[in-house]
């Protein structure tokens, strides 16, 4: 056991705990017997710390003990139909690094291949394709946990637990093993559709027509151009390449790994607003005035942001706090852009995108609609504008993400989840001692 | 825990009815309104006055708690600061209680004991306390409220000098000892601050506002365990009294 000081992502808040790593399903039983905040009242629980991507304090439990599962990193035989299953412990980059050049894919991904199998099922992780596939929540044939109480037990779709474990944050059960169902592909090449839009209502009228055309689609905004060019940005949508297709690289020859490592420690202050403008500008006019068709690689298209490794330190040490939204209503998105620039708020590397149906569980973030994502300088004075973000968005009948969330108040989370109670029903019976806690599960009261 | 913000969502004040107390609470609220606000000091009517105030700091669901704590017997509170954390995590403490002996109680042993059993004493065994429960949190901020008088004795104002001493050597040794914790110590040094203790008084040169001892606090949290000076003029201009020969200093009108 190690004290460790832990943080998310965006680095902006930091707790230390014990951190252990169970090699074994009775030593997870074991750290689960001594922490259960239920019997005694000064335990500060336990949680399972993936590879610590959540950008807030989802991953993190002050004071209490944490466990890695990196011993749970095995990867089964896939079969015919694609299921395969998997430890908690493996990182989707490994799984990835496995399956492609047999010819399989994951059925979800999220803009990072490095997070842990048990991470991206906890918070139920969308991708590019949500608005045909659904979050990843949908494509699992079980979920093995142990219980707080320090039960092993596999769960099923379609029963209360699974859904509860389903975007549960880890707060329900400590998830040991996962069976995916993969997507069968036939080259380790995408084909890629990009189209530079003017303004906001081009850019959601382009991705309302590729979500028809392709699996796979996203946006980035330019959300400091103003006026006429409101929400101008980049659509770009991509499809598996067929084998036979020109340019189609074979299977065996995917490669994934980061280019760059920057710098450890960069001066806060780097990241101007007339410096992210020069950027926007850059990137706006390098994409085709004319909308391509070209081939991309999978990392260079699924992952852009793993090429530069822990490229969070650019921001320098004041850290940088991601907001992300889901809304049904459209016009929230202007809003949104609008009152961060009359605030004077750079809200920086913008992407959005539709999503479909929503899954089944209580607290899955995706809802069908709107989501729109964006990294933002921890600076003090953002607080209150982030703040009447919340209620905005909560009025539109939306919801933040718990998975990037590092700041918002606890009083928002029941109208943006309304089966809220309904989770915390299950989650009790999954729990009864109230074992598993969070920095997140205590800021927004969740449990 | 401090949010990615470095926002707080529960503040505990030692010293209900201090200014700067009140202003740091104030510009805490402005950045984002409190979940908690625990208000321990002696009862009457200046803490409830406080009370009120803080009642219009905290969100829509937050509240308003109040402890009894007098720092001349401070282990009568012990049981109920305890309770404070127990009912929940504390982002940030705020040690602001002190008084500032008078001429004639430097004369008066029982008078001088009594004020270093409240700005010493007292404080030791708050922040005693305090310091085991938000090392067992595994996070918090520690604001101590020294003086820039406990860095060199003067003639004038020894008694409060040495108290100061006292605790801004117990504040930083502590945040020394919680390093690695989670835990941050703030210890913070004004000079002459316009506030009720010093109402009547002279100020002395480079006097502040308590508004500015609030912003200063409030932009150092979440930046670990450091000493403060308010205004910063005062590091450079305390250096040099320091280190003046002492037959000069003892002369100095000060």
């Amino acid at each position: 056991m190690t004290r460790e000081r832990l943080s998310g992502w965006g680095r902006g808040s930091w707790s230390v705990s014990d951190v252990t790593h169970p090699g074994t399903v009775e030593a997870v039983s074991a750290a689960l017997s001594t922490a259960r905040r239920g019997v005694d009242r000064s335990s500060r629980g336990v949680l399972v710390r993936g590879l610590g991507r959540s950008y807030g304090d989802a991953a993190m439990n002050a004071g209490g003990h944490v466990l890695r599962l990196d011993a749970f990193d095995s990867i089964g035989p896939i079969a015919e139909d694609g299921t395969v299953s998997v430890g908690a412990g493996t990182s989707l980059h490994a799984l990835l690094a496995h399956a492609v050049p047999l010819g399989w894919f994951p059925p979800v991904t999220p803009g990072t291949q490095h997070v842990t199998i048990g991470g991206a099922v906890s918070a139920d992780v969308h991708g590019k394709n949500h608005h045909r596939d659904g979050s990843l929540g949908a494509h699992l044939t079980h979920v093995d946990l142990v219980t707080g109480e320090g039960t092993p037990r596999r769960l099923l779709p379609g029963e209360a637990a699974f859904d509860t474990v389903v975007g549960g944050m880890g707060l329900a059960g400590a998830i040991l093993e996962v069976g995916l169902r993969l997507r069968r592909i036939e080259s380790a090449t995408m084909t890629v559709h990009t189209t530079r839009t003017p303004d906001l209502d081009a850019t959601m009228d382009q991705l309302r027509a590729d979500d028809a055309r392709h699996r796979y689609t996203v946006a980035w905004v330019d959300t400091l151009a103003r006026g006429t060019s409101l929400g101008r940005g980049v659509v770009t949508s991509g499809d598996h390449a067929p084998a036979s297709d020109d340019g189609a690289t074979g299977l065996s020859a995917y490669r994934s790994r980061a280019l760059l490592g920057a710098p450890p420690w960069l001066p806060s202050g780097l990241l101007t607003h007339s410096r992210m403008r020069l950027f926007n500008e850059a990137v706006y006019r390098r994409a085709p005035a004319r909308p391509t068709v070209t081939m991309g690689s999978i990392p260079s298209f699924f992952h852009p942001l793993d090429v530069v490794s822990n490229w969070n330190r650019a921001y320098g040490r004041a850290g940088f706090v991601q907001y992300q939204f889901a809304t049904p209503d459209p016009d929230l998105v202007a809003e949104a852009i609008v009152t961060l620039q009359h605030a004077g708020v750079d809200g920086f590397l913008a992407v959005l995108k539709r999503f479909g149906p929503s899954a089944s569980g209580p607290l899955s973030f995706p809802t069908p609609g709107w989501t729109l994502t964006l990294d933002i300088p921890a600076e003090r004075s953002v607080a209150p504008v982030l703040d009447r973000l919340d209620q905005r968005v909560a009025e539109s009948g939306g919801r933040t993400y718990f998975a990037k969330d590092g700041r918002m108040r606890p009083q928002f989370v029941t109208t943006m989840y309304p089966r809220l109670d309904e989770w915390r029903e299950q989650r009790a019976r999954l729990d009864p001692h109230d074992v598993f806690a969070s920095d997140l599960s205590r800021r927004l009261k969740l449990c | 825990m401090l949010t990615a913000l470095a926002t707080p969502q529960s503040v505990l004040v030692l010293g209900a009815t201090s200014d700067i107390a009140t202003a740091v609470l104030d510009r805490l609220a402005r950045n984002a309104p409190l979940e908690r606000i625990v208000l321990a000091g002696r009862a009457g009517a200046h803490r409830d006055a406080e009370v009120a105030r803080a009642g219009a700091l905290t969100t829509p669901t937050g509240r308003v708690e109040v402890v009894d704590f007098d720092a001349l017997s401070p282990e009568d509170s012990g049981p109920a600061l305890e309770a404070v954390f127990d009912a929940g995590d504390i982002d940030v403490v705020i040690l602001a209680f002190g008084v500032l002996p008078s001429e004639s109680d430097a004369h008066d042993p029982a008078a001088a004991a009594a004020a270093a059993t409240v700005n010493f004493t007292g404080a030791v065994y708050a922040l005693t306390l305090v310091g085991e429960r938000t090392r067992r949190q595994g996070h918090g901020t520690v604001v101590v409220l020294s003086s820039v008088a406990g860095e060199r004795p003067r003639r004038s104002n020894y008694l409060y000098g040495a108290t100061k001493a006292g605790l801004d050597a117990f504040a930083t040794g502590l945040g020394d000892a919680l390093h690695g914790t989670g835990v941050s110590v703030l210890v913070v040094r004004p000079g002459f601050v316009h506030t009720k203790m010093t109402s009547g008084m002279a100020p002395a040169p480079l006097s502040v506002r308590p508004e500015a001892v609030a912003d200063a606090v409030v932009g150092h949290l979440g930046r670990g365990s450091r000493t403060l000076w308010v205004p910063r003029t005062m590091r450079p201009v305390m250096s040099l009294l320091r280190h003046l020969p002492r037959p000069v200093f003892r002369r100095l009108p000060i």
